[in-house]
């Protein structure tokens, strides 16, 4: 479809061109990168299966701690290190830096994969209304015991390792780092819907009982699917932690009233079960968010919650489902209009 | 901990035990409230929890200009009732066809709002109102402030109070003729939409109250709300739609369960405690739910 080649161009020459005409929104535009593969993520069981979780930011924070875990006690002690609050400057070499941080993102991810097959088990016999406040539950249980870890450094956090390289490369070292793993994120989903496996997650969405009484392991797809987002949530979780410096529980490691609930926003922005919806809903959305940001301050999460409200009261078909409706033919959808003619001939 | 407990002074166990009932008997008046609107109109409110914490901030507001908090209570049910009816209104009222997720994600949404517009208004602090009623001690070691049996009292009436609109009153009969069946109480003359916007109303104010007297008994602040609104969700889940009994004995377990692992466990431990219960709940009935469609098969 020359559409979408249209918008892979656009979006590559912006992930690569956007942080140097603008070198001072390098790190907005790497979150913007965050909330699309936050929102494609998601979509995985959300949107395709029918599985709404509220819950997916629990692998975010995981990914992050765990990350940092790694990066920490590979050389210091990590309890006598956050017991200190930062007394202990940890100085690492560049090659011991880039290790752990290679170690820790893909650790994080493997993790929550773990995790994720095994809260599956626990979850995915609930259905509806009750997955998704079970796994709201999950995300405020794992942020409250997090807290209560003194090892990780409790609710007071950990100050993350400073990147050993010169200060003007920061922000662009870890937007590559966010580009790279939405692409990846991207094309993984592509990939994963044009196999059996799209058919299997639409039918679990339309009717699961029948896809069971059908044969398909309903069960096996559905810890997949979110091991997947999982791995993809653990990774960036990683990448987030490392970039904002400092990681704490409560606002940054499982920001739940926030991102928690951003990402589904995004997804139903822009049209949930669709591979383009949760981009263009997170692009959408996250240009109101900072422009909010920038000129409302205070009032920005009063601003958004409406945005999220109006979204699912007025216009739940979202951006992707409204462009199908006024464009069907662009789509792949074919209005026949035979059907008249040949109704006549028979 | 456990030695402490069981051992070297039992009498503790009395006074965890009370502690259970105070706060158990708010979390009844809250998830009586969520039973309500779960039933008659099936939607599940992931902002109860931000109403009762807003009915605390209006009581605190009241405080702050001198009057005493327990007087604010009729005050906070007017106010929180005709603010369930504006949010039913705009909101509620157009999700209440769709899917239920819908609800669930509408009802963030605005819990997001109300945590957010209660932050700016009031700042960040915890909050607890003084009553100014002193404590009153039970045997030589249980402390009991006079505030907490007081609250007790309001609760239980109040409670009573809307059981029994509910049984005797006209507009309780058509709210559970429409829980029954909402197209058989339509054919009959029943304004189905004037029912749900009551008791969504209703359901706001309980809540209020539920607030003003955690304001008084424990601590408000404006990021609270999603605790309590999981802690009702416990509740209802594993007590069950219209099950007034199973909803009063749930919450005061769930009073005791928190008290004892804050104890036991660390008071950091507590909210993690009634997340747990939370999660065992559903998986419980998820357990139930396999064994039935086992049997059906």
């Amino acid at each position: 479809m020359t559409n979408e080649k249209i918008l892979y161009l656009g979006l590559g020459i912006f992930g690569i061109v956007g942080p140097m005409l603008f070198p001072n929104y390098t790190l907005q535009i790497a979150m913007l990168w965050i909330m699309v593969l936050m929102a494609s993520t998601w979509d995985i069981t959300g949107g395709q299966m029918g599985y709404n979780s509220l819950g997916n930011i629990t692998f975010f924070g995981v990914g992050m701690y765990v990350c940092a875990a790694i990066q920490v006690s590979m050389f210091y002690d990590l309890a006598e290190y956050t017991a200190s609050y930062g007394a202990i400057k940890p100085v690492f070499t560049e090659s011991q830096y880039f290790i752990g941080l290679i170690l820790g993102i893909v650790a994080g991810g493997v993790v929550c994969v773990g995790l994720s097959l095994l809260l599956g088990l626990a979850v995915f016999g609930l259905r509806g209304p009750y997955f998704a406040i079970g796994t709201l539950g999950v995300a405020v249980a794992m942020r409250e015991i997090v807290t209560t870890m003194d090892t990780v450094g409790g609710g007071a956090g950990i100050s993350m390792p400073f990147l050993p390289l010169p200060i003007e490369y920061r922000s662009l070292f870890f937007y590559v780092l966010c580009f790279l793993l939405a692409v990846a994120a991207h094309f993984t989903i592509r990939w994963m819907f044009s196999t059996q496996f799209g058919l299997a997650a639409n039918a679990i969405r339309d009717d699961e009982d029948k896809a069971e009484a059908m044969g398909i392991p309903t069960l096996r797809y559905k810890q997949f699917g979110w091991a997947v987002a999982a791995f993809y949530m653990g990774c960036i979780g990683a990448v987030f932690g490392n970039m904002s410096g400092y990681i704490e529980p409560q606002n940054i490691a499982f920001p739940l009233p926030t991102f928690g609930i951003f990402m589904v926003a995004m997804a139903l922005l822009g049209g949930k079960g669709t591979l383009w919806g949760p981009v263009i809903g997170a692009i959408a959305f996250h240009i109101v968010k900072e422009t909010t940001w920038t000129y409302l301050l205070d009032w920005q999460y009063i601003v958004l919650g409406l945005v999220l409200i109006v979204n699912i009261v007025y216009f739940q078909q979202g951006i992707m489902g409204w462009l199908k409706s006024m464009y069907p033919e662009k789509f792949g959808i074919v209005v026949d209009k035979s059907t008249n003619v040949s109704k006549g001939d028979a | 901990m456990f030695e402490l407990l069981f051992v070297s002074a039992p009498i503790m166990n009395v006074q965890l035990l009370l502690e259970g009932i105070f706060i158990g008997s708010v979390f009844a008046l809250s998830a009586y409230g969520l039973a309500l609107i779960w039933g008659v109109m099936n939607v599940k409110n992931l902002a109860q929890g931000d109403f009762v914490i807003m009915g605390g901030y209006c009581a605190f507001a009241v405080y702050q200009l001198g009057i005493h908090p327990l007087f604010a209570i009729p005050v906070v049910i007017v106010f929180m009732f005709c603010f369930g009816w504006i949010v039913y209104k705009l909101i509620i009222k157009r999700v209440i066809d769709h899917d239920m997720f819908v609800s669930l994600l509408a009802t963030f949404g605005l819990s997001l709002l109300l945590q957010q517009l209660l932050n700016l208004v009031f700042g960040p602090e915890v909050q607890t109102l003084d009553s100014q009623y002193g404590v009153f001690l039970l045997g030589d070691f249980v402390t009991v402030p006079k505030i907490k049996i007081i609250s007790l009292v309001i609760a239980a009436a109040f409670a009573t109070a809307v059981v029994i609109f509910m049984k005797r009153s006209r507009m309780g009969q058509a709210i559970r003729a429409t829980a029954q069946d909402a197209r058989a109480a339509r054919v009959l003359g029943i304004d189905t939409d004037q029912v749900y916007a009551f008791t969504f109303a209703l359901n706001a104010a309980i809540c209020g109250v539920a607030g003003v007297l955690v304001s008084m008994i424990w601590s408000i602040q404006p990021f609270y709300g999603i605790i309590f609104s999981l802690r009702t969700f416990a509740i209802v889940t594993a007590a069950g739609l219209g099950n007034l009994p199973g909803v009063i004995g749930m919450s005061f377990v769930l009073g005791w369960f928190e008290q004892y692992a804050g104890v036991l466990a660390g008071a950091e431990w507590q909210i993690a405690a009634s997340v747990f219960v939370l999660i065992g709940v559903l998986v419980w009935r998820q357990i139930q739910a396999r064994r039935h469609r086992q049997v059906v098969r």
